[in-house]
Order: structure tokens, then C-alpha cells, then sequence
């Protein structure tokens, strides 16, 4: 900006406090937010929380961002861009926000690229690969539908910033569950083959469902300030009824995805597919430590 | 004397601070899209406090920078830019100048929101998209295209009165 070239804006001559790249010098995305921790919480718990929610977005974004030049469309390829942007600016305000309710000062950084597989702390529906474009649509319904009637209730958290958060993604996770909702309507009531795709993609997120409303240790001892997911599940339900009859699809009984000594992703037990999505996620912060560009 | 002066710095800052256009909307300055909250100067400091659009949107780090550099060149030598996440922005936040600019250069401006009633968030099963009129010839007959286009904040039409296709700023 403010120059007529890139090469000009990058030239010795031109003042260095001028930026000419995307993302240079942007490091903070709660720069001036109040961030001190409310009387009575607990700062690591809402640490804790804050990855959970964070690492949700962020592994769920990085599968997003595997479809880019895989989409069946050109339109599609942009929505799932746009969406994986939204969750992952979503992830950077929770990880950063993190980082200041324990007071690690951790940056957004030091959460996705410096932690092991076993300190992720997202549920396993995000981390899963999809099959096709329609397992993909709908994990997506799942998780959308899932993470709206989740951040609704977060605006109203005794954490400021945690409801700042909420009342953001609102708006943009809701646009996200009807560009799913209408694809899974597409494919369940379009031709007997798309049907049939629709119904092994449902097949497949079936048994990830479970683990969305079982309340975790540190979301008891949150009371107020995070949300208890098992208050969810009828709002889920009924979402997940409307889109099913308008797609002429039934939800497949299917037991839920057992866990290690009832241990899953909340606790950092992940299925096989998330030490693989970590490697790629961190090969670039693993082969130059501290990199900035 | 010095109240004058303080005044005529607010001003100035304001001035300049309002300028910074959007990178990815350049007919837009940071004060059409809204999300300029606040400019305050406290003897030589200026604090400009932002709101992002989206919470991925990638222009707040261009335009945090911009205002430094702005504000730098007109003599204000310490800046601090200030997130301010609530309320949250919407595309209300957009003024009347801005809605106009927007037309002009072929994008339709987003149509007022309807509140939410606090209750559960409604689905949209249609793929139709909200009624846009043609920025271009002003015909209400266009159809979306895609719910999603080259930015977070728009979604694309195409008019089929004149043919045009044109980016909507999405209401949200």
C-alpha cells in the first residue's frame, strides 16, 4: 500500500515502516484487549477451555484447507477457503486468549506449532479426513451445527473476552452450517448415486457424535464462564432433523467411537489421523524454529 | 492554549486516521466500513482502536499498519492501535457514504439485518440468497451464484437483466 510496485515497497529506499506483505508484523490479535482473568476463575481451567474451543477451529480448519485445489468447483473451493479462514482467525483469538488466562503468555504460535499430538485438545469429528466431497459437507453440518448452539450460549460467559469470541463466530459459523445444510440436501435429495455418497458420508461422522456432548472435567468446574455440552444436544438434534427430512436422509444409529480407558479428544487421545495432520501442520515451524516472514 | 492545541492534535489524528482505506475494499476508508471506533490523543500518543470484520480477516494487519505509517508521516510518532472485539462488527456498521461508494464501483451494499429475537438461530435451506438489486442497472431480477467470493465479507450475483456479474457485501 502507498507504493506503485511491489518492488518498489521492497526496495532498501523505501521506509521500512511500511509493509508490503501480508501478515508481516502482526502478531497479536488481542492487541489493547483487556485481557485479565475474572475474579473467581480459574486461569489455567480457562486456559484449558480456551484450547479446547481454539484447537476445534484450528484442526478443523487445517482439514478445510487440505481441499483447496481439490474441490469439485471453483465456488466451492472459495467457500471452503472462506470458511477454513474464518475458524482459523477463530483459533488465534482462543489460543492467544489462552495464553493470557494462564499466564504462559504462549502465544498463538507456541499452541500450534511447539505442542505434541497428546496437547491438542480438540474433539476427534475435526480431526478426521474426508472421504469425499460428501463426508466433508457432512462433518461439516455436524460440526456447525454443533459449534453455533455452543458459541450462542458462550456470549453470555462470565469471561468478557470468551463472549467477545462467541459473539463474533455467531455470525459466521451460522453461514457456514447453511452452505452445509444445503449441500447435504443437495446430495441426499439429488440422484441415486449422490444419495448414496450422502448417506456413507453420514455413516462415517455418525460415530464422532457422542463425544460433542459429554461434558469434560474442566468444563464442570467452569460453570458460567464455559458452556456444558450436554445442554446441546436437543438444539443439535432438532437442527440436524430439519436438514435430514428436507434431504429425504435418515441420521444412522451408530454407536459412539470409544475412546482409551474413556479417554478422547478433550482429554488429548486422538484417532490415528491426528499425528499425521500435526506433522504437516508444524513442518514448516519444525524445520526453522522461530521463522518469521 | 494547550486545550487549543490538544484539540486541533484530535483533530489532525482523527483526520488521518479516518483515510486508512480498506486493502481489500479500497474505495472504502477504515470510517466507511465502520470498524474505526475510536481515536484518542493524550499529549504526543494517539490510540486508534479497530474492529475486525471477520475474525480471519487478513486486511486488519494491513490496516493496523497502515495507521502507523499514516500517522507517522503527518508527525505522530507514537501510535498504538487497540482491538476492540465488542460489539462485534456488522454490516450496519457501514455508512450511508460507504453503501454509496460501494455501488458506484459495482459491489451491492449489504441490506439492513434483521435482529435476532435472542432465540435459536434459524436455518437457511435455500440456496437462492437474500433479494440483491443489479448495482449496475438497478434490476431486482439477479440470481447468487455462490454463497462465498474472493473475500470473507462478500457473495457473488449475476444480473440477469444486463448480464453483469457482481459481489454483494453479505449482511451479517
Amino acid at each position: 500500500m502507498g507504493f506503485d510496485t511491489a518492488y518498489e515497497a521492497i526496495s532498501e529506499e523505501s521506509d521500512s515502516g511500511h509493509r508490503w506483505a501480508f501478515g508481516t508484523g502482526f502478531t497479536d490479535p488481542l492487541a489493547g484487549v483487556d485481557t485479565s482473568v475474572p475474579a473467581g476463575v480459574d486461569g489455567p481451567d480457562l486456559a484449558t477451555y480456551c484450547l479446547m474451543l481454539g484447537d476445534d477451529a484450528l484442526i478443523m480448519s487445517h482439514r478445510l484447507q487440505q481441499w483447496l485445489a481439490r474441490a469439485p468447483e471453483l465456488e466451492e473451493e472459495t467457500a471452503l477457503a472462506n470458511i477454513a479462514l474464518d475458524l482459523l482467525g477463530q483459533a488465534r483469538l482462543l489460543l492467544t486468549r489462552a495464553g493470557t488466562a494462564d499466564g504462559s503468555q504462549r502465544t498463538e504460535d507456541d499452541y500450534a506449532f511447539g505442542r505434541a499430538e497428546r496437547e491438542f485438545r480438540n474433539v476427534r469429528l475435526a480431526e478426521v479426513a474426508d472421504a469425499d466431497f460428501a463426508g466433508l459437507v457432512g462433518r461439516l453440518l455436524v460440526f456447525s451445527t454443533w459449534r453455533l448452539a455452543l458459541l450462542v450460549r458462550l456470549q453470555g460467559s462470565a469471561d468478557p473476552v470468551l463472549a467477545a469470541i462467541a459473539a463474533q463466530g455467531v455470525k459466521e459459523i451460522a453461514y457456514h452450517r447453511d452452505y452445509a445444510a444445503q449441500w447435504v440436501i443437495r446430495l441426499g435429495d439429488g440422484t441415486d448415486y449422490s444419495r448414496q455418497r450422502m448417506e456413507a458420508g453420514l455413516d462415517a461422522v455418525a460415530p464422532l457424535v457422542a463425544e460433542l456432548f459429554a461434558p469434560s472435567a474442566v468444563e464442570e468446574r467452569l460453570a458460567g464462564v464455559a458452556v456444558n455440552p450436554a445442554q446441546l444436544r436437543r438444539e443439535f438434534d432438532a437442527v440436524l432433523a430439519q436438514v435430514l427430512a428436507a434431504a429425504r436422509l435418515d441420521w444412522p444409529e451408530a454407536a459412539g467411537l470409544a475412546g482409551v480407558s474413556g479417554q478422547a479428544g478433550r482429554d488429548g487421545v486422538h484417532t490415528e489421523a491426528m499425528g499425521y495432520l500435526v506433522a504437516e501442520l508444524q513442518t514448516v515451524a519444525r524445520a526453522m524454529p522461530g521463522a518469521t516472514w | 492554549m494547550v486545550k487549543t492545541l490538544d484539540r486541533a492534535m484530535l483533530v489532525r489524528a482523527r483526520q488521518v486516521a479516518q483515510s486508512v482505506p480498506d486493502p481489500e475494499l479500497p474505495m472504502l476508508t477504515v470510517a466507511d466500513l465502520g470498524i474505526l471506533r475510536d481515536v484518542a490523543v493524550t499529549g504526543m500518543r494517539v490510540v486508534v482502536s479497530l474492529t475486525p470484520t471477520y475474525s480471519g480477516c487478513p486486511a486488519m494487519a494491513e490496516i493496523r499498519a497502515e495507521v502507523v505509517s499514516r500517522l507517522g508521516a503527518a508527525g505522530f510518532a507514537d501510535v498504538e492501535v487497540r482491538t476492540v472485539l465488542s460489539p462485534p462488527w456488522t454490516s450496519d456498521f457501514i455508512s450511508p457514504e460507504g453503501r454509496r461508494k460501494l455501488a458506484e464501483t459495482g459491489i451491492a451494499p449489504p441490506r439492513s439485518r434483521s435482529e435476532s429475537d435472542g432465540g435459536p438461530i434459524p436455518l437457511t435451506l435455500s440456496v437462492r440468497g437474500p433479494q440483491v438489486d443489479c448495482p449496475v442497472c438497478g434490476s431486482a431480477d439477479t440470481v447468487r451464484t455462490a454463497a462465498f467470493s474472493g473475500t470473507a465479507c462478500k457473495d457473488l450475483y449475476r444480473c440477469r437483466a444486463c448480464a453483469e456479474p457482481f459481489e454483494h457485501v453479505k449482511e451479517i
